[in-house]
């Protein structure tokens, strides 16, 4: 068992600025604890302590600490000694404390930071893990006879309190932990999670909530979260601990000898000064942003690697066996380096880190900080990491990264009202436990934070959704799945909707997936010209089927580490076979892109602005910017920047809002629409994280001398009323976040793997009802449900809106004639980036039917 | 869901939302610009028809999905699933139970286009005994659409008998003019036939885009027609179904494909064509 491989690492050694307040604890550790920590040469830290008095207090409360101060074992050490000082013989047998975090990894690896103690103090304690892989027998076991604590995820705990036996099992619940909680608080996940929270303050009145987080922004926002809510219009409270914070990190940017590119993110030039620092450190800790990243430096480093070194992958999409084997070795101290993307973001510990390489834009502080703590867990000792920027804009926003990590600034986490399709399936969850009063649950709903602002009349429409489908045309009263009994009470209709809820518990819709197996050997000798058949070798991973559909057999593509060539498709599985090329034809898939943060957004804005900045940046980025301050011109922090310039036969604007590619896309869908309104021609766009591009047939400064043309007018704030109505109507992003909340509302049934072959044979198809309800039913709540997340997701609808109101008058157009500097790096994302033209799937038709004309008119 | 078991051709739709704009291959930029589009050699009819020729017969396949076959006035329909959100709605998947009206709807709207003396409804009209569950507005509206022309309901699988107040007249088949309508295309070499029941649908994929959308399909002596209702999906026309019809090498057997877009219909390459 690891547990007893390494000890907890967070308390490796006694921190001397314990020592003052160590003297004037409020509550004492039990003798038998205090013998623990020195056997081991530690200190209670004060934040540990301060924990315990409140729990001794009954008082809910929020830890904000760092990762490596003992925050886990924070957490636990109230539940630990109050349990210690009640074996099991002389309580009742009933939960005592909910452990919940958001990844199923994170359970077990906790589950090794309590067992240590517990074994070692030889607590008579149970502890337990529950996710959807523990067997039913066990989940049953559990039920019935509940372990002390319960390690589990927010999906379970909301599988457990839709059971009948809920009340029996919660009864006596003292604690409720909550790891990560500044990762699972802003999501769906954390919606489900306050409605499970809200059910179990009903349940069991008594008990108190921890919250663990990293640093955040905003902590009143996460200390409303773990407080139960009055409803009396101002919000409560749970109480705030934070620790000292630990030595500055020590970030910089790593020094390459190849010059930065213009444009791209492959950080290829940098692989040998990568490796080079790998070389000079022990166990090096990769952070890239994307999968196909993540394999490319991969393959990068492997084939520089002359010394050998055992360099590893890890990623989402790979096999969790593989995962396991290379955080097993991680945790060994046989690697050398891991490649990764955020699964290991969390505070999963493995291994002694003592260097952490950001690979690309960091795209947010917060983020940054916390992979950089990743690097030694000793508060005492900085953290030591490397930033690699891979084109020159990057180099701004790293800087604007170090910057904001030094001055401990985090980036916001923008409120969001809880999600009305989550709801959806609280209330389903609510009745499989049982008859529920509507008045009683709107109470409890709405004393959960999110929930706080929900309306009656809101929370009476998902309830007639759940029931009736909500819809304004009423005829399936008859198929209700609520029915009223006499007393005011509604109840499950039939036993068959608690079976449907339970398969599609969970706010996490993945796109469908697809097996990655490798061809097996065998299948005796071919015919030349017969396929290779298809027979089973190993599995490598899982990628999404969208990604597959697009490959021809014979396309090669990254994964798993090798070039692999794709032979066909069976089933719900894609069969490759391992290659010697060494470049992929099918470079990238999807997956994990992070847009940039409002935070360090404003930082780079406001360091393009302040050329006094600009000596801390490399030469070729300072040469850059003062050309740009030449030939074009340098926005003030407040403005922004528009450039329009002829090229080849085409017609540029190119506008710099720094909002993150989210919002460019849909920026540049709408603008496109209202230059082609305007006669302007657009063909298409293409948007990064800083800028957008758009080109078309017309000279725009031109329309704009002749007053076709208003700058100002074309940015006005009106573009996210009928225009985005309009192309919402059409846009596959927006059928996409419908049909998650569709998912999550339990309108759709989730796609189970064995019980269809594909994720396309669902019965009828989200896009017919979205395009249906859209046309029949426009107030209906999903479509309310799929706006509210639109405008925070795929389609960054709120931030476009920010910004077009932050612009209103504050516009800078320089007309020039050739393309600017600060234009280049959008205009090189053309051929490598999605690339926009017109409207929607049509024109893909148009010009596969043209080719079809061409080869018909094709002469001899 | 019932009412369904076994029929691939229903259980099957384009449910995932293709991302029609992911641009996935590197290496060159054929997608900067689109190029400019010459005229079409068959010009788009109202409603954004094309002519498809079967036998000596010249029809007009309509962008709606539907045939118009002008010698003989009449306008052919196929699978329109009525009533398949309340079949949903009867075993708990509450669906949006506006599919009927949308699909009387589009139906109104190509028969105002084309004025047919006769409608052909090509079998699966009605969703699992959808005919009683009929709302009374859905069935005026219906009836209203009936007025004044001859209506043939040919019965499929889904619905084999059909009830009085749907109107019109019921068939198995129907010969009309040396080309026979059916639900079920027959299996191997026909004479001349139209049908429907397949649902078919085609993948395209071109520079690592990908658009999936209903077609007719046809070899000149045989069309199927792609399904007409709200709730409808699509079978890949490379699917094995298409096999015992069209046989198993589509170019060779000298298969058209006819994409529906918004606006009108594309004529297909099929060597441009994916498999899901």
């Amino acid at each position: 068992m690891r547990a007893r491989a390494k000890p907890p690492s967070p308390l490796r050694r006694p921190e001397p600025r314990d020592a003052v307040r160590r003297s004037e604890p409020a509550v004492a550790l039990p003798p038998a604890f205090l013998r623990w920590f020195q056997g081991r040469g530690w200190h209670p830290r004060p934040h540990q302590l301060a924990l315990l008095e409140k729990s001794a207090a009954r008082r809910s409360s929020l830890l904000i600490a760092p990762t490596g101060s003992g925050k886990t074992l924070a957490g636990f050490l109230p539940s630990l000694v109050a349990l210690a000082a009640s074996p099991r013989g002389r309580r009742p047998a009933s939960l005592h404390t909910l452990y919940i975090s958001p990844l199923k990894a994170l359970a077990v690896d906790v589950e090794r930071n309590l067992l240590v103690p517990r074994a070692e103090m030889d607590l008579p304690i149970r502890v337990e893990t529950r996710t959807g892989d523990t067997p039913l027998s066990r989940k049953a076991r559990q039920r019935t006879r509940p372990p002390d604590i319960l390690l589990t995820t927010p999906e379970q705990v909301a599988l457990l309190l839709a059971h009948p036996d809920a009340a029996y099992l919660f009864d006596g619940l003292e604690t409720v932990i909550l790891d990560e909680l500044h990762a699972l608080a802003p999501t769906k996940r954390g919606d489900l999670l306050s409605l499970a929270l809200a059910r179990l303050a009903t349940l069991a009145p008594g008990h108190i909530r921890i919250g663990l987080s990293a640093t955040v922004a905003r902590p009143s926002e996460l200390r409303a979260y773990l407080a139960p809510q009055a409803g009396n219009g101002h919000m409560s409270l749970a109480d705030l601990v934070t620790t000292a914070s630990g030595a500055a990190p020590d970030i910089r940017m790593l020094e390459t000898e190849l010059p930065l590119p213009w444009a791209g993110h492959t950080t290829r030039y940098a692989a040998s000064d990568i490796y080079a620092a790998i070389k000079a450190h022990r166990l090096s800790l990769l952070f890239v942003n994307t999968r196909s990243q993540a394999e490319l430096m991969f393959q990068e480093l492997w084939r520089i690697n002359d010394d050998g070194l055992p360099i590893a992958l890890h990623h989402g999409s790979l096999d969790a066996a593989r995962r396991r084997k290379v955080e097993a070795a991680m945790a060994a101290g046989t690697l050398r380096a891991v490649v990764a993307t955020s699964t290991l973001d969390l505070g999963i510990d493995w291994g002694d880190v003592d260097l952490v390489i950001n690979i690309g834009a960091p795209k947010g502080a917060s983020r940054l900080i916390q992979r950089v703590g990743r690097a030694n867990h000793r508060l005492d000792e900085p953290s030591k990491a490397f930033l690699v920027p891979s084109n020159r804009f990057e180099v701004l926003e790293c800087r604007a990264a170090i910057e904001a990590a030094a001055a401990g600034t985090h980036d916001a986490v923008s409120y969001r009202a809880g999600a009305l399709d989550v709801l959806a399936q609280h209330i389903w969850g609510t009745a499989c436990a049982g008859p529920f009063r509507p008045d009683d649950l709107f109470r409890e709903v709405s004393s959960a934070a999110p929930y706080h602002h929900l309306t009656r009349a809101q929370f009476d429409r998902v309830v007639d959704f759940v029931s009736t489908g909500g819809y304004a045309l009423k005829v399936y009263e008859r198929y209700a799945r609520l029915k009223p009994t006499g007393d005011g009470h509604l109840r499950l209709s039939h036993p068959r909707l608690a079976q449907q809820y339970r398969m599609n518990v969970g706010t996490i819709v993945e796109a469908p997936m697809i097996k990655i197996r490798l061809v097996g050997r065998g299948g005796g000798r071919r015919k030349p010209g017969t396929p290779r058949p298809l027979m089973g070798g190993r599995v490598l991973g899982e990628l999404e089927e969208y990604f597959i559909e697009q490959l021809k057999v014979g396309d090669t593509f990254a994964f798993a580490g090798h070039v692999l060539r794709f032979e066909g498709l069976q089933d719900t599985e894609a069969f490759v076979s391992r290659t010697t090329d060494p470049d992929p034809m099918i470079p990238a898939y999807g997956g994990g892109k992070f847009p940039l943060s409002t935070h360090l957004a404003m930082r780079v804005r406001t360091m393009l602005a302040t050329p006094a900045q600009w000596r801390t940046l490399p030469d070729p980025v300072r040469e850059w910017l003062g050309v740009q301050s030449e030939r074009s011109t340098i926005p003030d922090a407040g403005e922004v920047l528009i450039e329009t310039f002829p090229r080849g036969a085409k017609h540029f604007l190119v506008v710099y809002p720094f909002e993150g590619r989210l919002a460019h896309q849909t920026l540049g869908m709408l603008l496109t629409r209202r230059l082609d309104r305007l006669g302007a021609k657009p063909v298409g766009f293409v948007a990064n994280d800083y800028a957008l591009a758009v080109w078309g047939m017309q000279d725009l400064a031109q329309m704009r001398a002749n007053g076709r043309l208003d700058i100002g007018q074309l940015f006005a704030e009106d573009m996210l009323g009928d225009d985005l109505d309009a192309w919402l109507a059409e846009s596959s992003l927006m059928k996409r976040t419908f049909r998650i909340c569709a998912v999550i509302a339990g309108l759709i049934e989730r796609r189970h793997p064995g019980k269809v072959k594909s994720g396309r044979q669902v019965t009828i198809s989200s896009d017919l009802i979205y395009d249906v309800l859209r046309k029949h039913d426009p107030r209906h709540i999903l479509l309310e449900a799929a706006w509210a997340d639109a405008a925070t997701g795929l389609l960054d609808i709120g931030r476009l809106g920010d910004f077009l109101r932050r612009i209103k008058g504050r516009i800078r157009h320089q007309p020039l004639d050739r393309v600017s500097p600060l234009a280049v790096p959008v205009l090189l994302e053309i051929g490598r980036e999605l690339v926009y033209g017109g409207s929607a799937g049509d024109d893909i038709l148009r010009l596969a039917a043209d080719d079809l004309i061409k080869e018909a008119m094709q002469r001899g | 869901m019932t009412g369904e078991g076994g029929d691939r051709a229903r259980r099957r739709s384009n449910a995932s939302p293709s991302p029609l704009w992911r641009r996935v291959g590197g290496g060159g930029n054929p997608s900067i610009d689109w190029p400019a589009i010459p005229p079409s050699p068959t010009l788009p009819h109202e409603g954004g028809g094309t002519t498809i020729s079967l036998g000596r017969h010249a029809l007009l396949a309509d962008g709606s999905g539907a045939v118009f076959w002008p010698a003989q006035k009449t306008l052919l329909v196929a699978d329109l699933h009525l009533e398949k959100g309340t079949a949903h709605a009867e075993h708990g998947a509450l669906l949006p139970p506006y599919d009927t009206r949308e699909t009387l709807a589009r139906l109104g709207d190509v028969i105002g286009r084309y004025q047919p003396a006769r409608v052909v409804a090509l079998g699966d009209s009605f969703h699992a005994g959808a005919a009683a569950r009929l709302g009374l507005e859905e069935l005026l509206a219906l009836r209203k659409l009936q007025d004044g022309r001859e209506w043939i309901w040919l019965a499929g699988n889904h619905d084999p008998d059909i009830p009085k107040r749907a109107g019109g007249t019921v068939a198995h088949e129907f010969d009309l003019a040396g080309i026979t309508l059916r639900h079920e295309p027959a299996a191997g070499r026909v004479a001349h036939e139209i049908a429907g029941h397949l649902h078919p649908a085609a993948r395209l994929s071109i520079d690592g885009y990908s658009v999936r959308r209903r077609c007719f399909v046809g070899n000149g002596r045989r069309l199927v027609m792609p399904a007409f209702g709200a709730f409808t999906g699509g079978l890949n026309v490379l699917d094995d179904a298409f096999t015992p019809l069209f046989g198993a090498d589509p170019i060779s057997a000298g298969l058209s494909v006819w994409m529906l877009g918004r606006e009108r219909l594309y004529a297909i390459a099929i060597r441009h064509l994916r498999a899901d």
